[in-house]
């Protein structure tokens, strides 16, 4: 499925997470990030940040990670990324939703 | 929050034996990462797992488990249960399942309401420092119940 955001035509899936990262860039984090009424601030592209390097490094993204990642606690996880943040900050991250039950 | 239907996931956590424990731990913390609201009720053999005592320190069922897969007479034996208790963990630890402890830590950061059951707690001659921190407070079913009246929350009983 194709989606037009900031002017740039992107793939993503029915969820609408990409299926392409190499699409991805900073505005369309931020607009994939309106979409889900979430305000970007510092601390929000610090998570991208240790999301997109998890990513590269193939490892599996999970709370614990979080927990362990000494980037941002879990309760502010949920602050920054309200109503499901794994899933919401892959997305905004241009990555597939994570697989991992935990 | 939640644009799901279900909005609220309780459990009630009636058993002690790990795979009852992480059962109701890990859908609790997957209400949480879906953006729905959990608690769990602790109660009767379930108050093991917020004991602080106790909570490291639960098995895995060897008797009358038949899917252990072995006669119940050597799963009634001394060592077994504790033996596939540590195989069962260490298969955990692959997973990267948290132990019970830090799962509980992450389940309270995460926004799940943990209770103690009155009635088991007054069984048990417990005392509030008995259990970890994150247990919020004892309440009756009835208070648990009240928890519960709003559309779109489901009950499990484990």
């Amino acid at each position: 499925m194709e989606k037009v955001i900031s002017n740039k035509t992107i793939s993503v899936n029915e969820e609408g997470y990409l299926t392409d990262f190499s699409q991805w860039d900073k505005e369309i984090g931020l607009e994939i990030a309106k979409e889900q009424d979430i305000e970007m601030t510092d601390k929000h592209w610090q998570v991208i940040d240790y999301i997109h390097d998890k990513f590269e490094k193939e490892e599996p993204l999970s709370i614990r990670g979080i927990k362990k990642s000494g980037v941002i606690d879990i309760k502010e996880f949920y602050q920054l990324f309200p109503g499901g943040p794994l899933k919401k900050a892959t997305m905004i991250a241009g990555i597939p939703k994570p697989k991992s039950c935990i | 929050m939640s644009k799901t239907k279900v909005k609220k996931m309780m459990f009630i956590l009636s058993k002690a034996t790990i795979e009852n424990v992480y059962a109701a731990f890990i859908m609790a913390n997957g209400a949480r990462m879906e953006g729905i609201e959990s608690e769990i009720f602790f109660t009767f053999f379930g108050l093991e797992a917020v004991q602080k005592k106790k909570l490291e320190h639960l098995h895995v069922a060897t008797v009358g488990n038949p899917a252990m897969h072995i006669p119940t007479i050597l799963g009634g034996l001394p060592g077994v249960e504790a033996f596939a208790t540590k195989m069962m963990k260490k298969e955990m630890e692959e997973l990267d399942i948290p132990p019970v402890g830090e799962f509980l830590e992450i389940l309270s950061d995460s926004g799940c309401r943990l209770w103690a059951c009155k009635l088991a707690v007054d069984m048990f001659h417990l005392k509030e420092e008995d259990l970890i921190d994150e247990v919020e407070g004892i309440l009756t079913i009835g208070d648990f119940y009240n928890r519960a009246d709003q559309e779109g929350t489901q009950l499990l009983f484990i």
